[in-house]
């Protein structure tokens, strides 16, 4: 396996693995307080529209010209892998709250109660919100198996990596019958938005017509220096928020900033 | 025609997410080192630059909005 295929698989099972825990959070909330079979039917239904994506894109995808490919898939990593790094970075620091399994799970059962009653036979309330769930964590992953696989035209490993990383985090969630609290998810987070942006960087300047000194080599040093880079960053907001909390202001957390899945 | 429109709209919140003046700043860069690699000179330094300079922006404007 060559460098820039290990780097894929890592990125896709570490993305898949997020957000797979994520979606199990919710399934679980409302399977266990509502109804499995339905929850579980969102789930199945969710899980066929995106392999429906992933089927129908892909080879689209892989037809185009290789550098109008990279140019396009470089930069949607880039744009995607920023978001991922900027929010990564900030709850580093302490400046934005940190996702919190329990607390998710908590919300969704609490929710799920207030849905109103429901008594035997198929429930809407929870094959919606598993499907909703599922659909909206999956749909980056999607994009992520896309987009790396097709600019490596390895569409299938992508799409492995992802399929472990699920069956995985549905193995442990079956076993343990509770959100998965104990998985660095922040970290993990951290690390997908550090290949995201480094692969971006790589393919995008390739595309639009750069060339890299060593060719595929320089991710070597792309990856280590975009973590540095995000390290450094946090290190000093993290600094700054203390000068701020020795001084006796406190910087408010920001909870209210959160997009699909980041 | 409805339908067309929000699933273009998604599409785009989707990919573009909260901050689109990043993903105008990432079109730019690449934009930028197109330029510059059809002069003929070094142009792999532009992407670096200009992640560095998107992604400090990009936290200034988090930190402004709170």
């Amino acid at each position: 396996m060559s460098g820039p295929e290990l780097g894929l698989a890592v990125s896709v099972l570490l993305a898949c693995a997020v957000e797979a825990v994520e979606a199990l959070t919710i399934v679980l909330a409302v399977g266990a307080t509502r109804s499995w079979p339905s929850a579980m039917a969102g789930v199945g239904t969710a899980l066929i529209v995106l392999a429906g994506l992933v089927a129908g894109l892909g080879p689209a995808l892989t037809a185009l010209p290789i550098d109008a490919l990279r140019v396009s898939i470089g930069g949607l990593l880039l744009i995607f892998g920023l978001q991922w790094l900027r929010k990564a970075i900030l709850r580093a620091a302490g400046l934005k709250a940190k996702h919190d399994e329990l607390e998710t799970y908590a919300l969704e059962s609490a929710a799920a109660r207030a849905a109103g009653a429901w008594h035997s036979g198929f429930d809407g309330y929870s094959f919606a919100i598993s499907f909703k769930g599922v659909l909206l964590e999956g749909l980056e992953v999607a994009f992520i198996v896309l987009t790396f696989g097709a600019n490596q035209h390895r569409i299938a490993l992508a799409a492995v990596a992802a399929g472990l990383a699920v069956l995985l985090v549905v193995l442990v969630g079956v076993a343990v019958r509770a959100p998965l609290a104990n998985v660095p998810e922040n970290t993990m987070k951290l690390i997908v938005g550090v290949m995201l942006s480094s692969f971006g960087m790589f393919w995008g300047a390739e595309g639009a017509g750069a060339s890299w000194p060593g060719g595929e080599a320089a991710l070597l040093a792309i990856v280590p220096g975009v973590l540095l880079l995000a390290l450094a960053m946090a290190r000093c907001l993290e600094r700054w928020r203390l000068g701020l909390e020795a001084r006796g202001s406190l910087p408010p957390v920001l909870a209210s900033e959160e997009a699909i899945g980041t | 025609m409805r339908l067309l429109e929000a699933a273009l709209r998604s599409a785009s919140e989707f990919v573009v997410g909260d901050d689109w003046r990043t993903a105008v700043g990432v079109i730019a860069t690449l934009a930028l080192t197109a330029i510059v690699a059809q002069s003929g000179l070094a142009a792999w330094w532009v992407v670096p630059v200009g992640v560095v300079a998107l992604l400090a922006l990009s936290i200034r404007r988090a930190m402004r909005l709170r």
